[in-house]
């Protein structure tokens, strides 16, 4: 396969014909790669891999720790499904601005560019905003980190979360004090295309966060989630058994 | 190719010796040789440290209720032994080889990322700083290398012992995660023509896949880090059972990482044994292809079996029979790999130089530690051996005998390379011989203590135990293992000035980095080499031809055999004249040196150091004091971030 891929042909030509490539020809600097994918690209994806994992493990806890708390304030108490729907909406739109922003930068539009970047900044902090809002109100509902255990979890999970969102919206008025110093061009926009691969894997995550923690329903879950844990490992121990 | 093989006329790199000598230089270097050499230095120091810190150990558990060292002490000892020996030496050590010989094995002139690579290099000294400044303030972390919750808890450990270690681990953490994305991107991105993935050296291909091990591994410590961080400074109660919280979160999160862990600190050892069994038996590695195949084997089912450190803890039949399932399944790649080795020497012309002999040793001790390992992996024979001494018997085998024989090896293997001089291999013998005996004195009479049933992590033991004997012959064999080590350091220190001068490929071996200077230059390669063949000095030598295309490796811009190797009884002068001469290429385009890596690092440490000690609280963050100290320490990492993204890196 390895091979396959990585013929003494395709080292020739590593910049091919691939879309992956296809902006950044104007870039003289970078010298090419075996792959053909850029460095600093590849080592967004990489960076990324690892926040999965990341958020994976802070969302399993999480799970785990979903309805062990001893004490109220309960999350079907405090829970507001409309209100952070529209927040979710908001980031989500930003992903949309995000990406009319690249698309500005590549076609040399320098005035769209910075517009839609200035945007997705906006809309980034809009749901900040947002759940700095939930944060009061639930603190003053009674909840906090030391309390029970979804205060410990949720504080937690939705905080990283947000110091991510927050990592996002300073890059992003970075690259737009860059650019309104004239330093964001077309032949730059392997720069804005790496923020936007941060900032669409932000929202993506925003999306689990927003169904484990806030969409499935908590009243009755503990039986039923014990019931489909049950049934699982009842799957297991019957495919175990065929063997 | 010619576009790839002929560097870009840029600026006018050249290094001065200005530039090449002094503190400054090396606090700023971006070179990857440069910077595996501190790695290397430094996790050596650290070697030795963690080996000062088992010899206390085996003084107080020479006889039966002795008293060098208290309980409190004791588990200070063992604790910063197994944090010092694994995240401190191994691991680093292992970092320092993939950094100076890697891009060599492929043909490049540095990692992708020079400057990402001197801010890893940082802040591993920053992270093992901050862990060892403990002993300043006499709160050594006691908790155990593996840290168990309740044993963290502020109410059991109520001094600032455990923030120094939880708060250097996550400093450790993000230098080996910076780390690992630079050596991946290096390997997929940076190969010289022809290198394909399949031609590339098993180092380069181990370097690979431990990188994307760390990558995958590292976060769940660093989550489990955080929320320790939290029930201690927050007053969270993720791992405390009275506010619904589950000690064995911790446990979880830990040995997802922790297994794993296991892997990347001995699968490069594996890639190092793979380059030397073939140059000192004369034959090509035997199935290549199937030790790749392997290598991967081992990573992905090494993510699938970290609850058989946790069979004593209740997780019922069903999770232990998967888990023990895919532990012994794991046995199966590893199998292959040794059995390859093997087929390496099968009928070679075996040369029994150190490094071989290391390798050789590897085999054999590796193989002990991993047939201990499958019983283990037995959820009924674990539950016996658990926490007994026979559990330190098997990683001892597996993580020294693997892992260290590995290092030590590659050590005398790539000496020449790195210095320009032959190690001694009369003295080398002797220490490798001191280092095996003393080795197997030390942990293989464990395997007995254990089936008698001593507990580890016991300070003392009684008279009546009849554990004296055995622990006395394990502490004279630390004593002399601890000797064989202080050879090894001495033949270093003579070879460096005694040792005869080595050219540039003195094993005859067939791997890339043997086709550049010893030392090579700061370029690596004047040209770029082009290869088609897996060995592409043996293909030149010897005239193995894979495919059509000629085989082009170059030494310094010349073709090999035509370069005049400096003999043995030149001046360093004179070599330094041939060395000039021979590699003098002007237009190669070098990385800049930077001080934004070593500003960041200092501000890292600075801003987790300022959240242990009492100093000027600035403000509460909730319940934590924010101190003067971490606000600049944060500053300074800004600073840093910010002015290493506008500062030109080329």
């Amino acid at each position: 396969m390895a091979q396959a891929v990585l013929t003494p042909e395709a080292q020739t030509q590593p910049h091919g014909s691939g879309h992956d490539t296809g902006h950044d020809h104007g870039h003289a600097d970078h010298p090419p790669t075996s792959t053909g994918i850029n460095s600093r690209k590849m080592l967004m994806w990489l960076f990324l891999a690892s926040d999965c994992m990341f958020f994976g493990a802070l969302i399993a806890t999480y799970m785990i720790y979903r309805n062990h708390s001893l004490t109220g304030p309960f999350p079907h108490e405090l829970i507001d499904i409309p209100y952070t729907s529209v927040s979710a909406f908001v980031l989500l739109m930003s992903s949309l601005t995000m990406v009319l922003a690249l698309a500005a930068l590549q076609k040399n539009d320098l005035r769209g560019s910075r517009v839609w970047i200035a945007a997705t900044a906006l809309l980034g902090t809009v749901f900040l905003g947002g759940q700095f809002f939930e944060f009061t109100e639930f603190h003053h509902e009674g909840l906090s980190l030391q309390g029970n255990m979804f205060g410990a979890t949720f504080f937690t999970v939705t905080g990283f979360h947000g110091a991510h969102v927050t990592v996002g919206v300073v890059w992003l008025l970075t690259l737009l004090w860059v650019s309104l110093r004239g330093g964001l061009k077309q032949e730059d926009s392997l720069d804005l295309e790496i923020a936007g691969l941060y900032w669409h894997f932000v929202d993506i995550v925003w999306i689990v966060i927003f169904v484990m923690i806030y969409l499935i329903p908590y009243d009755k879950s503990t039986e039923q989630l014990h019931e489909a844990t049950a049934q699982i490992f009842n799957t297991a121990r019957m495919v175990l058994g065929i063997f | 190719m010619a576009t790839v093989a002929q560097p870009r006329a840029r600026t006018l790199a050249r290094p001065t010796v200005k530039a090449n000598t002094g503190l400054w230089s090396w606090i700023t270097t971006v070179d990857h040789k440069r910077i595996g050499m501190m790695y290397g230095v430094s996790a050596f120091f650290f070697l030795m440290l963690g080996g000062l810190e088992a010899l206390v150990i085996r003084t107080q558990l020479v006889r039966p209720d002795n008293d060098v060292v208290g309980a409190a002490r004791y588990n200070e000892l063992f604790t910063m032994h197994g944090t010092t020996m694994i995240f401190l030496a191994v691991m680093p050590l292992t970092v320092a080889l993939f950094n100076y010989i890697m891009p060599l094995q492929i043909g490049a002139r540095d990692v992708a990322f020079p400057r990402m690579n001197a801010f890893s290099f940082w802040l591993f000294i920053a992270g093992a700083m901050l862990i060892n400044v403990s002993w300043l303030f006499n709160e050594v972390p006691n908790q155990g290398w593996y840290g168990y919750s309740p044993l963290t808890d502020t109410a059991w450990n109520p001094t600032r012992a455990v923030d120094f270690w939880v708060l250097g681990l996550q400093i450790l953490g993000v230098s080996s995660m910076l780390g690992s994305f630079n050596f991946i991107v290096t390997v997929l991105n940076m190969r010289a023509p022809g290198v394909t993935m399949m031609r590339m050296p098993i180092f380069s291909w181990t370097t690979l896949i431990v990188a994307i091990m760390i990558v995958m591994a590292f976060p769940a410590i660093t989550v489990g880090l955080i929320l320790l961080m939290m029930d201690r400074y927050v007053g969270t109660g993720f791992y405390a059972t009275a506010a619904g919280g589950d000690p064995l979160l911790w446990q979880h999160l830990f040995w997802v990482f922790g297994h794993p862990e296991v892997y990347i600190m001995v699968l490069p050892a594996f890639g190092i044994v793979s380059e030397i069994i073939p140059t000192f038996s004369r034959k090509p590695l035997f199935g290549y292809a199937v030790m790749v195949y392997a290598t991967c084997a081992i990573a992905f089912l090494g993510f699938g079996v970290w609850a058989h450190h946790m069979f004593t803890t209740g997780l019922g039949p069903t999770a232990n029979s998967i888990f023990s399932a895919t532990t012994m399944i794991i046995a199966v790649p590893t199998g292959v790999k040794i059995f390859n080795w093997i087929g390496t020497m099968w009928l070679g012309q075996l040369k029994f130089t150190t490094p071989m002999l290391y390798a050789v040793g590897l085999v054999s001790q590796f193989t002990i530690g991993g047939l201990s390992g499958v019983m283990e992996a037995s959820p009924p024979i674990d539950q016996h051996h658990n926490d007994s001494y026979l559990v330190i018997a098997h990683f001892h085998y597996v993580l020294f005998g693997g892992a260290v024989f590995g290092i030590l090896a590659a050590i005398v293997y790539w000496f020449p390379k790195m210095s320009g001089r032959m190690m001694n291999d009369r003295i080398g013998r002797v220490n490798f011989w001191l280092v095996f005996i003393g080795f197997n004195a030390t942990f293989f009479p464990m395997h007995f203590l254990g089936l008698e049933g001593m507990p580890r992590r016991y300070y003392s033991y009684g008279e009546g135990s009849g554990w004296w004997f055995w622990n006395t012959v394990v502490s004279l064999g630390a004593a002399l293992l601890g000797a064989g080590l202080l050879l090894f350091v001495y033949n270093i220190a003579y070879s460096l000035k005694r040792g005869p001068v080595a050219g540039p490929n003195p094993w005859d071996a067939a791997t890339l980095e043997w086709a550049t200077t010893s030392p090579p230059p700061v370029y690596n390669f004047a040209t770029i080499p082009h290869i088609s063949h897996r060995d592409p000095l043996w293909a030149e030598k010897y005239g193995i031809h894979e495919s059509d295309q000629a085989v082009n490796v170059t030494i310094a811009g010349r073709e090999i055999g035509e370069i005049e190797a400096p003999d043995e009884k030149a001046s360093d002068q004179e070599r330094r004249r041939l060395d000039a001469n021979d590699t003098a290429p002007v237009n190669i385009h070098l990385p800049n040196p930077s001080f934004y890596p070593i500003v960041g690092a200092i501000g890292m440490f600075l801003m987790m150091f300022g959240l242990i000690v009492e100093g000027d609280t600035l403000f509460y963050l909730g319940p934590v004091h924010i101190t003067v100290m971490s606000i600049a320490g944060i500053l300074m990492l800004l600073f840093s971030i910010f002015g290493w993204s506008f500062e030109p890196a080329e």
